[in-house]
């Protein structure tokens, strides 16, 4: 038997499409069945004690899992998809056991209590995303809101991304396995800068058509996507250099506009997402 | 007699529950409810119809392309588009969803009804030299087991060497499934979510090195399909073989036509009845009714629809409604496509593939109506859709313009309508919009027919019919509830979806 630190991960889900899901699925290295059978750094196992798309148990068993979760220490509770508060949140009915009723609410509060670590994971758990979208018929909030509400103190950092990047939550998972989470560096938005760090536009292929002022007019033209609502400017993430899916493409590359997935506001932006942005000045080449 | 309540169903896409009345062990009633309910057609009233096209694929993240290609087809026949798409364009779309359909088909018989069926607790007496079943029985040996245990009682029938077999592919399927991923996001910018489906086309470029790059990856996806999946839902079939004639359901099949190249469908859409009756379908006929559902309002025609959510409604016990075809309850999903396909003799490979198969199970045209008939519809769609993607690939024109121009009819009042043949079966989006804004938005979704609720005349849903009349085990949980209804692969995030309210929204949302 190896002498190894074993952490519970308890994987949660409210007002979500399972795209967090799928898309952490396809974590390259380490791999899913890595993640899920090795350690995911050398001495330290991630044990996956609840997940609602991969464990066999249901129901009343399921709930009673949870249950004993909660009894354990220092666990990792991931949250993706948002957490209606309307009508004491029946818009989130997750399970049930001997006739008691539980919520994504909860869930939520229930188990942030003895989790040592709180991952918010895509921009609906994280800023309420398209969950919370106008005119948030469910006043669906991202869990940071839900921790101010209850006056919650618990570390808790937001992996945005409208799916994120699977590199965006298992490199922060690692990168606080390795330094500690006093030490990962997050940005106003609870984001690690590591992957959050700078803006799209600044690390943009097409920056220097912006410089240049070489705009596309129609999609399919070459140019800066600038002008057909391009969110690069205000969005922070690192796609255009970590690209998506074993790195095959990304938004922008495939002639597309970035619709700003990551960012708080997503998605009532002040324009449409094919409109020009309007509502901030774009940092432009000093040059200029 | 008593009452069974399965909440939460795991292993599949979104919040369900399933409360069953059980009397001599036999089910006698069933309710499904969906649990969660965002109001995504609510957010869409006030915004530019292309907006539809990146929020509607947040309806789902396990199968978001379909919506975008719905989205896409009611967007583009609104401004007058449907009939001027490139080529390249319509052909980048077909790959783009046959992807997605063929990754979530294997996504689904291995990672969400594999275990079920197979059961990887069982490979810690493993000696090979499978590398992926060596590091499973390291890891069991270790004592680690979640997330395969605990669980109900299961009555696993595959012998050790099958069982095994199945779990290495059940291994193996993450990463193929990641490969698809990879495929589609050449063309799709990103996956899921794709950003590239947009009104006009695709905005991805075609390239030489992008259709190879494509091509050699849908090679070793068609591989796993033919050689690994196919075989391996032979194999459940065999050792399950009670499972071809349970979980029948209502055995009306609904299908929209699907993969239009030169305005012919690969796969057929229609009505199919008394197990081999086709006739073809008009979407005049249907109706969403929303007696057992959280909402009020009458049952009409999906455009026409304004309604309530009501989530105090006494009688109510689901967020999903109940789509009907003149009234009728209608299964959706690949078996009504391919059933709609081998039934009308269009399509002379899905014939053979359907003959060899049900001949290799032993079966018959009955038992596509059953648990495991669902399975194999999957995979056969799967196959045919690997095979197919090599032709699309071959067909693209390197240089060629994948998008069209148009221009966006600022002031314009109009309608569209996409259906599409989805992983889970028929999907439709119908659109409205008045001076350039979205005034109405609804979908109606796979899962919308196959999980609704018992309508005004007391006709229980598919998934309900499905279960009524099942022999199930003494378990606070029987598997047999659990194989049918994740025999129809639920989509519930998808399902639950919602009207207009009443009184227009349009304008509150301004526009600066």
């Amino acid at each position: 038997m190896k002498k190894q630190q074993v952490i519970p991960v308890i994987s949660i889900q409210g007002q979500n499409c399972t795209g967090c899901v799928t898309s952490t699925l396809c974590a390259e290295y380490p791999a899913i069945k890595n993640i899920l059978l090795s350690d995911i750094i050398p001495g330290v196992k991630l044990d996956f004690v609840f997940h609602p798309n991969l464990m066999t148990a249901s129901g009343n068993l399921a709930v009673e899992m949870l249950e004993q979760a909660q009894g354990q220490k220092d666990y990792v509770l991931i949250v993706d998809g948002a957490i209606p508060i309307k009508d004491n949140g029946i818009y989130c009915a997750t399970g049930e056991k001997e006739g008691k009723k539980y919520t994504i609410l909860d869930e939520v509060l229930a188990l942030t209590e003895n989790a040592f670590l709180v991952i918010a994971l895509g921009t609906c758990a994280a800023f309420g995303g398209i969950a919370a979208a106008s005119p948030n018929p469910t006043k669906a909030q991202s869990l940071g809101d839900v921790f101010l509400t209850h006056k919650i103190n618990k570390p808790l950092i937001n992996i945005p991304g409208c799916p994120p990047h699977p590199d965006w939550l298992f490199g922060s998972i690692e990168e606080i396995l390795l330094n500690g989470f006093e030490n990962v560096n997050l940005d106003d938005f609870g984001r690690p800068k590591t992957f959050y760090g700078k803006l799209i536009h600044e690390q943009c292929p097409n920056r220097a058509y912006f410089d240049e002022g070489k705009f596309a007019k129609k999609l399919g033209d070459e140019g800066c996507l600038y002008e057909l609502g391009c969110k690069g400017p205000i969005t922070y993430a690192d796609c255009p250099i970590r690209h998506r899916n074993g790195k095959t493409n990304w938004v922008i590359g495939s002639g597309a506009p970035c619709n700003g997935c990551t960012q708080p506001e997503f998605p009532d932006f002040l324009g449409d997402f094919y409109e020009k942005i309007i509502d901030v000045q774009v940092p432009v080449n000093e040059r200029k | 007699m008593k009452k069974i309540v399965i909440h939460p169903i795991t292993r599949i896409e979104g919040h369900l529950k399933v409360e069953a009345i059980v009397e001599n062990g036999i089910v006698k009633d069933a309710n499904i409810s969906g649990t969660m309910f965002r109001g995504i057609e609510i957010m869409l009233l006030g915004r530019d119809p292309r907006d539809a096209i990146v929020i509607t694929q947040r309806i789902c993240g396990v199968c978001p392309e379909p919506h975008a290609c719905a989205s896409v087809k009611a967007v583009e026949q609104f401004v007058g588009l449907s009939d001027s798409i490139t080529p390249n364009g319509i052909l980048l779309r077909n790959l783009i969803l046959a992807t997605r359909t063929i990754a979530d088909h294997i996504l689904h018989f291995y990672i969400l009804s594999g275990p079920d069926y197979v059961d990887p607790a069982r490979v810690a007496n493993y000696d090979g030299d499978d590398k992926d079943l060596s590091v499973l029985k390291s890891f069991l040996e270790q004592g680690y087991s979640k997330p395969f245990l605990p669980r109900d009682n299961i009555d696993y029938k595959l012998d050790d060497k099958t069982n095994r077999e199945v779990v290495s592919h059940y291994l193996k399927a993450l990463d193929i499934y990641r490969k698809a991923q990879e495929a589609a996001t050449i063309f799709g910018g990103k996956w899921p979510h794709d950003a590239a489906i947009v009104a006009g086309g695709v905005s991805q470029k075609v390239t030489a090195d992008l259709t190879t790059q494509f091509m050699w990856r849908m090679k070793e996806i068609a591989d796993f399909v033919k050689n690994i999946y196919i075989p391996d839902v032979i194999e459940v079939a065999k050792a399950y073989s009670e499972y071809l004639t349970l979980g029948k359901g209502c055995a009306n099949l609904l299908a929209y036509d699907g993969y239009l190249v030169e305005g012919k469908p690969l796969l057929n859409g229609g009505l199919i009845t008394d197990i081999d009756k086709y006739s073809e379908i008009d979407i005049k006929n249907i109706t969403e009714d929303v007696t057992s559902s959280w909402y009020d309002g009458d049952p009409v025609y999906p455009i026409e629809e304004k309604t309530n959510p009501s989530a105090k409604k006494g009688q109510a016990y689901s967020w999903i409604k109940s789509p009907r075809y003149k009234g009728e309850v209608f299964e959706v999903g690949p078996l009504a496509s391919i059933l709609a396909t081998y039934l009308t003799n269009s399509n002379a490979r899905v014939t053979e593939l359907v003959d060899s198969s049900l001949a290799q199970i032993g079966g018959n045209i009955f038992n596509m109506y059953s648990i495991i008939g669902r399975h194999l519809a999957r995979a056969l769609e799967a196959e045919i859709l690997v095979e197919e993607a090599v032709n699309w690939i071959e067909s693209l024109k390197p240089g060629e313009p994948t998008t069209t121009e148009y221009n966006s009819p600022k002031d314009a009042d109009g309608e569209g309508i996409g259906l599409v043949a989805a992983p889970r079966g028929a999907l439709g989006h119908w659109l409205k919009v008045e001076k350039g804004r979205i005034s109405n938005y609804q979908v109606i979704t796979p899962t919308a027919w196959n999980a609704s609720p018992k309508d005004k005349d007391e006709q229980p849903g598919p998934y309900e019919q499905a279960i009524i009349g099942l022999k199930v085990s003494e378990s606070q949980a029987p598997v047999e509830i659990l194989r049918a209804i994740r025999s129809f692969d639920p989509c519930t995030a998808c399902a639950v979806h919602l009207s207009t309210p009443k009184g227009d929204l349009l304008g509150k949302y301004k526009v600066v």
